[in-house]
């Protein structure tokens, strides 16, 4: 049904990348009746491995979804159309005159069944307000306690609002046609429509029922009620918590980890930053050299590079490396597109870039799309060891743990070296131990190859 | 029964509460041989003498720290502030003294005065007398304010409030003195304090109101009656403590909130009732609670164009009811 005042925009699915036909719209952040300011997020979308925010284009109401959570539609297509706030005056003629491709043709007021014209207006109205957000306290009352649909009951009020009369008004009818009409005269156009999701009212309950279950649980499970704060996660967190779970609950996460002597690269590094610095104007860190190790070992070993799906091995032909980046609040996760093919300076500049991007909140879908296997620099915040999730759609991820110097068995001796732990998460669905120990191996070689004198460009 | 203005009605109140205890006694400016400047203390002068009907100084501080004093001595003073704009160099006496005095001698001591002052504009007034100071003295505990808007309620409201054991600011709104005439009992009776009264059965619409602003919110039900929108309407009477239950009640009625009063907007009556019914009966609102109230400027105008354009009218209660009555 359309909306009878108030121009409408539509939203649609947006091209996330260039190679993007579709996505899969994974949650609506609005519900119809919500206000919504331009460009904050409507819903959330997931293309092949990147979840997008959807903003509004425009400023104005919920009107209408059009796709459901979990459905995948092709770029370009209505997601869902938002009333735009506008003082129309003369709203009800306008839209009858917009609402309707037919009455498009007809100019206002020049109908030749000017009865007509106001019949489908009244009508529209009517239909209109039954999924108009605006209800009162005492509306959402009174349908909740009667079991009304607010969607059959047309409103009477301003701007075509359901009044409490109308509900009370609603309730009486239905007792008197409760024994004769079982669709509780509903029109049969409602009854053919369908409307999802589902009305303002279920969802208002809905959301009752998710509360007293949660303060249930707290009062089960947690310190008493004053003692706990509730905090509503940002849609960011609620898409990584989603993730998360998804991706520990699809794969068999399996896990392995070896140790790795960085003495050479230590004083490499010692060597060479202050030069560095002064050359390249950003800070040369170790993790640019165990992203060049790990591109050189998955270009031996390709099944690292790749992700089970329904029942397939995706092989990814290109090595782009994910980088866990830990913000106040998130997690963001770009990705240093064909690494394999940038020399070690190269990879810090792009870390660079990329860091500095997901600290101001400013990365684009481009920077955050398209990731092949997830380098985690745990060691930045002082773990020497961890077991990490796997990032969607990536068969292995490794986690860069806190160099430090341990004393370590050479032949006979004991020497003072710069160890780190190089842990990796796979998932046993298409790795197994022998070929990611192979490749650890790989990486550990690479990494231990790492001396004072070589250069890194 | 006779029929009986305002005035007559706060008049005979006075009379039949000397007459029945000795211990009520009127004192003012120009309340004892003059019979008030509104003539409600006419003729107990002559009546009861002039130690019952005492002549006061323009000293209005005096008039009632002298009545807590006298009611400390176990006397009931009926004090009249002539009009309400002049109560404000009593306020020490009223907040300080007499509001607590039961609080603070731990119950051995009250203070059973009643002070009646005509408030509200309308009158050509002018700026000092025409002010409405209801809303100043609702926000103190330990008093009672009062505001009834009809000579039966008038009379009641003022032998409750005689026979109260605590402080009452009885306000009379000026204008209804002789605007109103009503069929009053002859025998005793009162209208107990802190009790609403509906005034006309609605459905549509809840308007609550007091005062002379109620009077006008009547006359606009009519006009609103025949528009085919049902008006339900509830005089508040007192101010406090508020008949929360008939508010509520009132309330449920329509879901549709309206609250009129000639007082500023801004920290006044309408403010408390909306806040008690957005605490008690959010569930129950069709639409937002709407207030109609005196502009926020300093003071009623002497200019009688000003003065009208300042004052609540019919139509400008109409018009909010209207609109109302569409959301």
């Amino acid at each position: 049904m359309e909306r009878v005042y108030g121009t409408m925009a539509d939203i649609k699915m947006p091209q996330l990348g260039e190679s993007v036909t579709e996505g899969t719209l994974s949650k609506w952040l609005k519900q119809p009746g919500d206000a919504v300011d331009k460009y904050e997020p409507l819903a959330e979308v997931i293309t092949d491995k990147v979840t997008a925010e959807i903003p509004a284009d425009v400023s104005g109401y919920m009107e209408k979804i059009m796709v459901s959570e979990g459905a995948t539609v092709s770029v370009g297509t209505v997601l869902c159309r938002i009333r735009e706030i506008d003082n129309t005056e003369n709203s009800v003629l306008k839209s009858a005159s917009l609402s309707d491709a037919e009455d498009k043709s007809i100019p206002n007021g020049a109908h030749p069944n000017g009865a007509q014209v106001v019949a489908r207006t009244t009508s529209q109205l009517g239909g209109e307000t039954a999924s108009s957000p605006r209800y009162s306290p005492a509306v959402l009352r009174s349908a909740q306690d009667h079991g009304i649909d607010l969607r059959e009951v047309s409103g009477s009020g301003e701007g075509g609002r359901i009044t409490r009369k109308d509900v009370l008004r609603r309730i009486e009818a239905r007792k008197v046609s409760a024994n004769t009409d079982t669709t509780g005269g509903i029109p049969e156009t409602l009854l053919s429509t369908p409307v999802f999701p589902s009305g303002n009212v279920q969802l208002a309950s809905e959301e009752i029922q998710l509360q007293t279950e949660a303060e249930r649980h707290e009062q089960v499970s947690s310190p008493a009620l004053e003692d706990v704060k509730i905090v509503f996660p940002t849609p960011l967190r609620r898409i990584i918590a989603k993730r998360m779970v998804e991706s520990k609950h699809t794969a068999p996460h399996a896990w392995t980890m070896v140790e790795v002597d960085v003495t050479g690269l230590v004083s490499l590094r010692t060597q060479i930053k202050q030069d560095f610095k002064r050359k390249e104007g950003i800070d040369l860190t170790y993790l640019p050299f165990f992203i060049k190790a790990v591109t050189d070992a998955l270009k031996a070993y390709p099944m690292l590079n790749s992700a089970w799906v329904e029942d397939k091995i995706h092989m990814y032909q290109r090595i782009n490396i994910s980088v866990a980046v830990a913000t106040d609040d998130a997690l963001a996760v770009p990705v240093i597109h064909d690494a394999d093919r940038l020399s070690i300076v190269g990879i810090a500049h792009a870390l660079n870039e990329l860091v500095a991007q997901a600290h101001s909140g400013r990365l684009s879908v481009h920077d955050v799309a398209g990731g092949t296997f997830t380098v985690n620099n745990t060691g930045a915040f002082g773990s020497v060891l961890s077991a990490p999730i796997l990032n969607g759609g990536q068969a292995a991820i490794l986690s860069v743990e806190k160099i430090v110097k341990r004393p370590v068995v050479i032949q006979e001796s004991i020497a003072i070296r710069s160890m780190v732990n190089l842990s990796l998460s796979l998932d046993h669905r298409l790795l197994d131990g022998w070929i990611v120990g192979q490749f650890l191996q790989a990486v550990k070689e690479r990494v231990e190859s790492f001396r004072e004198g070589l250069l890194i460009y | 029964m006779a029929i009986k203005q305002y005035i007559d009605a706060i008049r005979d109140a006075l009379f039949e509460e000397m007459k029945r205890d000795e211990r009520v006694f009127v004192l003012g400016e120009d309340v004892g041989v003059r019979g008030g400047v509104f003539r409600a203390t006419t003729g107990l002068y002559e009546a009861f003498g002039e130690d019952r009907a005492l002549d006061f100084p323009l000293t209005e501080s005096a008039i009632v720290g002298i009545s807590i004093g006298a009611a400390a001595a176990g006397m009931i003073p009926v004090a009249e502030i002539q009009f309400a704009d002049f109560i404000l160099p009593a306020v020490n006496q009223i907040i300080s003294e007499a509001a607590k005095i039961r609080y603070r001698s731990n119950n051995e001591w009250s203070s059973p005065i009643v002070i009646r002052a005509p408030y509200g504009g309308g009158i050509h007034g002018g700026l000092y007398h025409s002010q409405s100071v209801e809303a100043l003295f609702t926000h103190v505990p330990g008093l009672k304010v009062v505001t009834p808007s009809t000579p039966y309620d008038a009379k009641g409201m003022l032998k409750a409030a005689i026979r109260d054991p605590d402080p009452v600011l009885f306000f009379e709104h000026k204008k209804l003195y002789r605007l109103l005439k009503e069929e009053i009992p002859e025998e005793d009776y009162v209208v107990p304090l802190g009790k609403a009264a509906i005034r006309v059965e609605g459905e549509d619409i809840t308007v609550l109101s007091y005062g002379y602003a109620l009077h006008l919110v009547l006359e606009a039900a009519q006009q609103l009656a025949q528009e085919g929108i049902s008006s339900h309407i509830l005089d508040l009477r007192t101010l406090r403590p508020l008949d929360d239950d008939a508010i509520l009640e009132a309330v449920k009625k329509t879901g549709k909130i309206l609250i009129v009063h000639e007082d500023n907007k801004f920290h006044g009556i309408g403010a408390e009732v909306s806040a008690l019914i957005a605490e008690q009966a959010f569930f129950d609102l069709d639409a937002p609670i709407a207030r109609l109230a005196g502009p926020e400027i300093p003071a009623m105008p002497f200019s009688p164009v000003l003065e009208r354009e300042y004052q609540l009218t019919v139509d400008k209660v109409a018009q909010a009811m209207r609109a109302l009555a569409r959301f």
